[in-house]
């Protein structure tokens, strides 16, 4: 701790005032909307941007004070981590695919966050609302760099870490994270603000943090939970910003009520499917389990969820349109995920498995009504054919949704046997959809999505091979090209576990003794 | 409105047909999700129906236990969800196939691994 | 009338001000659970410098809150001297 605080000179109030509101004026050379180009264009009205609360009076004095502090607590434990070898601690060797999964699409993502944050903190006319987003724009950057420090230890022992940011731009699977945040990223700073402060870092915030840092608790993951901690009091700063102003939006002006209507649709279901790989790490990656996707959803959706858009229908707002059918999904996404990860683990950089016996029966225990009448057969299945020399994996490339750019597995509400299809037609070209709600999204803004870059269709137009391939010569694989294009090493970072490098290894390590739940 | 932008600028669709080395074909298999998701291949607008389903489909469901048990005369199909009856000696553009066209075929009977629409 | 919260990590720096809190404000109630330490109270939580002080026997600057927390609810209020935790409707 630092040495004594000196009394200050002027209250907090006051300091606060002078250092952040009042460093603001009203230009004088320029036009105000020259200077703020990008706080109309969205239909947005604000009459007066004092009417801003700021949730909480931090200077940047005090910021840097408090981010420091933290900063030498949490690198003091990732060093002992590394130094006492922690990642022999873990449960068993399959939790790191969890990690991997975490470093490849949700550390970017953090990344995002801050360049997002930086630009809005550049454009809301309202000094309260910049420095908010100023402040939020470097706990991003400190969380892209954290969980970087906090996993890097396991990248010097597993595979599947080692091109994280690289595979960000190009796997297919990395697209869903990607495509979500450059989405927000090319809205405007009032959309952004609903789509990531309010709708991720409020409404669903919980569903994102609480599965990786209890599952890297109950795992054995000190580094990780580390981090969680040292990130936990950043969250709650980037909560009450969410509140603080999907409430000022809502308050300034009866206008922006169907504006924001339309975008907490837009982004609660957006946000929904992007946890579709969380509820998937949550039900099958974690060799202690936790809870259930399901339990999770219930909790942290489902009863939270409901108490606030009560709250908000004073505003004129009503619980977002994808409510229902995310609440139905519950009981089906994370196995049809997986089901997806499993059968395409030739061209994922992490490892997949059959989930063992005991497994199974906790999955049946937690989903009474659909695990073993839809999925224990297939998992059976390849167990079988794998033990028989024959583990599948799927070499057709899937149809992708235009949207969230998830690959076409989830089902029609309310009937699990078919999957959901849904289309629009626009300037000669269909474009398809995994629901309602997806389609609905590129009906309001056809032309932000006809741009969109999707895995598949570019391996398909050949720009997803390294330079210089040449697809015509005999005997082309264009399976072993793209992943050569990936970076994914071919035999250690792909394939199931059971195969993997990453087994034998920590078996080694760990004395050649059978891991606690063994594959 | 069309995109929500600061003014008006020229948007060319990523996924237009000249971009590809032919059409484009989103192909399901219903309840049959061992294959997780429909597929997407690029499939010559010239090439035969029953070509398609006895070459293509072979390799690219092949895999799958009641695949050789599939009877084409009593499979039905949906093409944008609507029905649709393939004329198994025409090509596939001569059937009405375009680029990014979706078609899904069922097996009845056949309802996937274990009666589990897998 | 609703509960205002506040919720801290449960490590020795959070220790004080809970203690703090519940020598302030009478009706809170306080839950602990792995990791992490929650108060709850009716209508709200205040939370007073000078207490913290007396707790952990040093001067105390009251942003130091951050370095712990982990969540809260209600409208804040916020001086040198004093955090509200309150609603207004």
């Amino acid at each position: 701790m630092d040495a004594i605080v000196k009394r200050k000179k002027i209250g907090l109030k006051q300091r606060y005032q002078t250092m952040t509101r009042d460093l603001a004026w009203q230009t004088s050379y320029q036009d105000m909307d020259k200077v703020f180009p990008y706080d109309k264009y969205e239909g947005i009205v604000v009459h007066d941007w004092d009417e801003w609360e700021d949730p909480f009076r931090l200077t940047m004095e005090a910021y840097w004070k408090y981010q420091g502090q933290k900063e030498k607590k949490l690198y003091a434990v990732i060093d002992a981590f590394a130094q006492n070898n922690g990642q022999l601690g873990i449960s068993d060797a399959r939790y790191v695919n969890a990690l991997k999964l975490f470093i490849q699409g949700v550390t970017p993502l953090e990344y995002c966050a801050h360049r997002g944050f930086a630009h809005v903190g550049r454009h809301f006319t309202g000094a309260g609302a910049r420095v908010a987003a100023q402040m939020q724009s470097i706990d991003e950057l400190r969380h892209y760099q954290t969980e970087t420090h906090a996993l890097s230890h396991y990248n010097k022992h597993f595979n599947g870490m080692h091109e994280s940011n690289y595979w960000f731009d190009r796997v297919w699977y990395l697209s869903v994270p990607k495509s979500f945040f450059e989405d927000a990223m090319s809205g405007g700073p009032f959309e952004f603000l609903v789509a990531i402060s309010f709708s991720f870092e409020y409404v669903l915030t919980n569903l994102l943090f609480v599965p990786f840092m209890s599952g890297a608790a109950h795992n054995g993951d000190m580094s990780t939970v580390t981090f969680g901690f040292s990130a936990q009091s950043d969250e709650s700063r980037h909560m009450t910003l969410g509140i603080e102003c999907i409430k000022f939006l809502l308050e300034q002006d009866p206008a922006n009520v169907p504006i924001v209507q339309r975008w907490i649709d837009k982004w609660f279901w957006r946000g929904y499917r992007l946890l579709t790989l969380v509820a998937m790490m949550q039900d099958y990656m974690l060799p202690k389990r936790v809870m259930s996707w399901k339990e999770a959803w219930e909790m942290y959706a489902e009863s939270s969820g409901a108490a606030l858009f009560k709250d908000l229908e004073r505003y004129g707002i009503r619980e977002p349109k994808g409510w229902k059918d995310a609440c139905e999904g519950k009981d089906h996404i994370s196995h049809q995920a997986w089901n997806t990860f499993y059968t395409y683990n030739a061209a994922a950089a992490f490892h997949t498995w059959v989930p063992n016996e005991e497994e199974m029966e906790w999955l049946s225990e937690k989903y009474p009504e659909t695990f073993d009448r839809y999925y224990r057969p297939r998992l059976e299945y390849y167990d079988q054919q794998h033990k028989e020399g024959e583990r599948f994996y799927n070499k057709t490339l899937p149809m992708l949704c235009q949207v969230c750019q998830i690959p076409m597995f989830f089902t029609e509400p309310n009937d699990p046997t078919s999957i959901c299809y849904r289309e629009s037609d626009y300037r000669d070209d269909k474009y398809h959809f995994c629901s309602d709600h997806c389609k609905e999204i590129f009906d309001n803004e056809p032309e932000k999505y006809i741009q969109a870059w999707m895995p598949v269709h570019q391996i398909h137009q050949g720009n997803c091979f390294p330079e210089g391939t040449d697809p015509t010569v005999d005997g082309f694989d264009p399976l072993a090209a793209v992943l050569e294009y990936y970076r994914i090493n071919v035999g250690s970072d792909n394939f199931d576990f059971a195969d993997s490098e990453d087994r034998r290894n920590f078996m080694e390590w760990r004395g050649g003794e059978e891991p606690e739940v063994s594959p | 409105m069309s995109v929500c932008s600061l003014k008006p600028y020229a948007i060319e669709p990523k996924d237009s047909r000249d971009k590809f080395p032919a059409p484009l074909l989103f192909i399901g298999w219903e309840h049959h999700h061992m294959f997780c998701a429909p597929v997407c291949i690029p499939v010559p607008g010239q090439t035969i129906f029953r070509t398609f389903t006895d070459e293509i489909l072979q390799e690219i469901y092949g895999a799958h236990p009641e695949f050789t048990s599939i009877d084409w005369k009593a499979v039905t199909w949906l093409k944008s969800g609507k029905v649709f009856t393939p004329r198994f000696d025409f090509s596939l553009a001569e059937n009405g196939l375009g680029h990014k066209d979706v078609i899904r075929f069922k097996t009845p009977g056949l309802n996937g691994i274990k009666g589990s629409n897998s | 009338m609703s509960n205002v919260f506040i919720a801290f990590q449960a490590n020795e720096e959070s220790r004080p001000i809970v203690d703090a809190i519940i020598v302030d404000n009478p009706e809170a109630v306080v839950v602990y659970s792995p990791g992490l330490v929650k108060i709850d109270a009716p209508n709200r939580i205040v939370i007073n410098r000078e207490t913290i002080e007396e707790e952990v026997g040093r001067e105390y600057d009251l942003q130091e809150i951050h370095l712990n927390l982990v969540t809260l609810s209600g409208n804040i209020d916020e001086d040198d001297d004093q955090l509200t935790l309150s609603w207004n409707h």
